[in-house]
């Protein structure tokens, strides 16, 4: 009786240990897997070449990153330069200002909303946004613009991650205790003093992480953003001319891969890009939070 | 050690105050106040007086409303949905419930000490000089001298002087109550509150921030909530004794403590009930 | 002046959230409004005849098996993993082991990975083993994105159970293995709103199954066949140029977005009443 109950014991142990190190190493295989892909073309050129020319013609064997890469920063840039301001000022009326009703269904909502595909969001995008911008805006600023572009990118994304950074926020925001507020006010400043130096500074280790969190899921969407922006290889000479970030360059293309030497190996590359950089951004900021909790104590 | 006199930042004008020569009532005056929250009645008609230049303390079990009370000194239950409040409540002759009455001029004129000390997320000298910027003071001297001033008021300077640039949490919880107080002095006020402001500390802090509060009762009017009542007994020059959301009694001490007219107050003071 | 900047502030706080509440529920007026007309009874039950990308005639459901089958083995696959891994984190180990803190952070790095790079591995992968764009492909590759979700979840919860509990088992003799299963039952409802949250992740994401499932107009009756999925019926057949194709797209968002509604909140619900249920 004792033996097979001890025998089921071990049997699960091994199990769990084996799920647990499968897990793990999945992070490493899929690195390692990329990485190895991408090896033929990184021994044919340079890896400056391939991040800083933008010369793009698989075909002749030309295989330059940089307006891909440029691409995904400027979208990115703009997507994060809108939605964090908003979401800010949103999270902080939510916690501070707004009566707990709405607080409540604002959550509620903020919820619902976040679990929404890209797909969707790339749907709404070609319908309302590019028209919009092709139609409205872009005619006070250049001659031509189809829609499709990197403001419309930015602005999609943006409306991705705005529910994801609020969310985030507002449990940030709403951990900051009640007694440190009461301190502030009991010295005689106003609320939006008690906001502007003591709640924000005490969440600053959390808006850097709901930040970071954010720049991540930018980065490497590719749905939305590949339905808006355009795929056009020639770098943007401003926000309102076609762009092909990265993601959206391998999910175009895969299908030629397979027919051209080197291809497939330049697309694994633009895959393993992604995973580095954004591995890399990840861990950086660990530390930084790291550091921010040791220097300052919040 | 030099002495030299705290710079005021009473340069800066306050609105509305009214001149303490015209005022007759003592500087803390209750009249019929009732605070409901959701309904339930919590503080039941309190009419008080509290003296300016002493200290008075106000006792109760636990659940009578002393808090909640003291609270409705700095107007901290604004931000509270549920609560209601009625009557009116004096401080210098100015109903500080009134309809247009400007709440941060009121709170300067009180420092809050709380029972767990709150540092705000910011250095030791960022922390004692955060209510004297907010008030309009500028220069990095003359904040220093707030500072310093002030942190020597409570015994702290020689502990901290060296490392007035690192944050306030790392100080022990002694240290941070004393400091709290220094940054409640900082902005000058003339009443000090304090809720249950030793219950988190040990015997040796606690005992130096009741020495603090004595040692300061000749230039503030302080209302402190105790929770011991050892602590009233050694402290007190009044009391006023709390029960259910009533003021039962209110005296000088030795009033209160040796000859007490009410018969719950005797009960509690034999340790009847807590 | 500190008055004005108050002013300025609060104006801009509360129009930042009324903007941001329009927009979103803007999105949700788009999507119904143009795929309610469209949404009809032949549109769920049949598939697209002619051809998926020309055929004006059929509806999408070989999209909506599609992508039940995917995500129905997907979350099988990645329940087997990830409630061991959650278990052996936190009920095997000792809670400040240095391989469960490692293993939680390279869980985090995951969670984080974009579903291309998914998408692109689980190709690789496939080309490696031989495999055609398939069934099997999509599965596996949605298994790897969902994973991470859901490790990431139930470890929120299993992290919550109080220490007394697992020791008062031990101590009545109870194996490892025996107190495990105790504790499986307990956590039940956060099992449930990991699933709810992996199903909301895994069948809504494009990336992933673009390279690995194909595309077809048929529903696939076995692992190796390319299958159609929601997001994909979206994204192929938006751009084409018959109108009834373009509503076929429209009519698959509205569903897409109908499914995700319904699991955020039974996965809300779920997650109240555990809280409810607190020892």
């Amino acid at each position: 009786m004792l033996k097979g109950r001890l025998l089921k014991d071990r049997i699960a142990r091994h199990y769990m240990l084996l799920a647990t190190i499968l897990s793990i190493f999945i992070l490493f295989l899929i690195g390692g897997g990329l990485l190895i892909k991408s090896l033929p073309i990184m021994e044919e050129k340079s890896l400056w070449t391939l991040l800083t020319t933008s010369n793009w013609r698989p075909f002749k064997g030309d295989f330059g990153f940089a307006s891909y890469i440029l691409s995904t920063l400027y979208v990115t840039a703009i997507a994060i330069a809108i939605a964090l301001p908003l979401s800010l000022l949103t999270s902080i009326y939510i916690i501070e200002y707004a009566s707990p009703r709405i607080l409540r269904a604002f959550t509620a909502v903020v919820d619902l909303l976040s679990g929404i595909p890209p797909v969707i969001y790339g749907v709404w995008g070609t319908l309302t946004i590019v028209p919009f911008i092709s139609e409205k805006l872009a005619p006070h600023f250049v001659e031509f613009s189809t829609g499709y572009s990197v403001l419309a990118g930015g602005i999609v994304l943006a409306i991705m991650i705005i529910p994801l950074i609020i969310s985030i926020l507002i449990e940030v925001f709403s951990a900051v205790p009640k007694e440190m507020r009461e301190a502030s006010l009991s010295l005689g400043a106003t609320k939006w003093q008690t906001v502007k130096k003591v709640v924000i500074r005490k969440s600053i280790p959390g808006i850097v992480a709901a930040t970071v969190l954010a720049i991540s899921r930018a980065f490497g969407e590719t749905i939305a953003v590949l339905m808006v922006c355009g795929n056009f290889t020639d770098l943007p000479k401003s926000i309102f001319d076609a762009c092909y970030p990265i993601p959206a360059l391998i999910a175009n293309n895969y299908g030629e891969m397979m027919s051209v030497p080197r291809y497939e190996s330049a697309l694994m590359f633009a895959a393993f890009l992604l995973f580095f950089i954004i591995v890399l951004f990840n861990v950086i900021s660990r530390l930084v939070l790291i550091q921010i909790d040791k220097r300052y104590q919040l | 050690m030099e002495l030299m006199t705290a710079p005021s930042i009473a340069e800066q004008p306050t609105p509305k105050a009214k001149s303490s020569s015209g005022c007759l009532r003592p500087h803390i005056e209750v009249e019929n106040l009732n605070l409901y929250i959701q309904n339930n009645h919590i503080l039941k008609n309190i009419n008080l007086a509290i003296p300016d230049k002493s200290i008075t303390c106000i006792i109760g079990p636990s659940g009578c409303g002393k808090t909640t009370l003291l609270r409705t000194f700095n107007r901290l239950h604004d931000d509270s949905v549920d609560v209601k409040i009625t009557g009116r409540l004096f401080v210098d002759c100015e109903d500080i419930y009134a309809k247009d009455a400007e709440v941060t001029h009121i709170r300067k004129k009180m420092g809050l000490l709380a029972q767990r000390p709150c540092s705000l997320p910011m250095s030791i000298i960022d922390n004692v000089v955060y209510g004297p910027r907010i008030h309009g003071v500028r220069g990095k001297r003359k904040l220093y001298a707030i500072a310093r001033h002030q942190l020597n008021a409570v015994g702290l300077w020689e502990e901290v002087k060296d490392r007035l640039k690192s944050p306030a949490s790392k100080l022990s919880i002694g240290q941070q109550q004393r400091l709290c107080l220094a940054r409640g002095l900082a902005v000058e006020p003339e009443i000090i509150l304090g809720d249950e402001a030793t219950s988190a500390l040990d015997p040796i802090s606690s005992k130096t921030i009741e020495e603090l509060f004595v040692s300061i009762k000749d230039k503030y009017t302080i209302v402190l909530v105790t929770h011991t009542l050892r602590q009233a007994k050694r402290i007190a020059d009044y009391v006023a004794f709390m029960y259910m959301g009533e003021l039962i009694e209110f005296g000088t001490a030795d009033q209160v403590f040796n000859h007490p007219k009410h018969k719950l107050t005797k009960e509690y003071i034999s340790g009847g009930f807590s | 002046m500190k008055k004005l900047e108050e002013k300025i502030f609060k104006f801009l706080m509360i129009g930042s959230t009324v903007l941001i509440l329009s927009v979103l529920l803007y999105i949700l007026y788009v999507i119904m409004k143009k795929g309610l007309p469209s949404l009809s009874w032949d549109m769920i039950s049949k598939i697209p005849s002619g051809g998926f990308y020309l055929g004006k005639e059929g509806g999408i459901l070989n999209a909506i098996m599609g992508s039940l089958y995917l995500i129905s083995f997907s979350v099988i696959i990645s329940l087997m993993i990830s409630v061991p891994v959650v278990m052996y984190l936190n009920f095997t180990l000792r809670r400040k082991s240095r391989l469960a803190a490692f293993a939680r952070l390279t869980f985090d790095v995951l969670f984080g990975i974009p579903s291309i790079v998914y998408g692109a591995f689980g190709f690789t992968l496939m080309i490696y083993f031989g495999l055609q764009a398939s069934l099997l492909g999509g599965i596996i590759a949605i298994s790897l994105l969902i994973i991470p979700v859901m490790i990431r979840s139930i470890d929120e919860v299993a992290i919550l159970i109080p220490n007394d509990l697992v020791e008062a088992t031990k101590s009545l003799g109870a194996t490892n293995y025996e107190t495990i299963k105790v504790i499986t039952r307990q956590l039940l409802p956060g099992i449930s709103t990991a699933v709810l949250l992996s199903i909301g992740r895994g069948i809504g994401d494009a990336a992933t199954v673009l390279f690995t499932a194909g595309y077809t107009d048929s529903i696939p009756t076995s692992l190796t066949q390319p299958t159609a999925s929601l997001p994909l019926a979206i994204f192929f057949q938006l751009s084409s140029p018959v109108e009834e194709v373009q509503n076929r797209a429209y009519a698959a968002a509205l569903v897409l977005t109908i499914i995700i509604l319904t699991l955020s909140f039974a996965a809300r619900y779920f997650s109240r009443r555990l809280s409810k249920n607190k020892i």
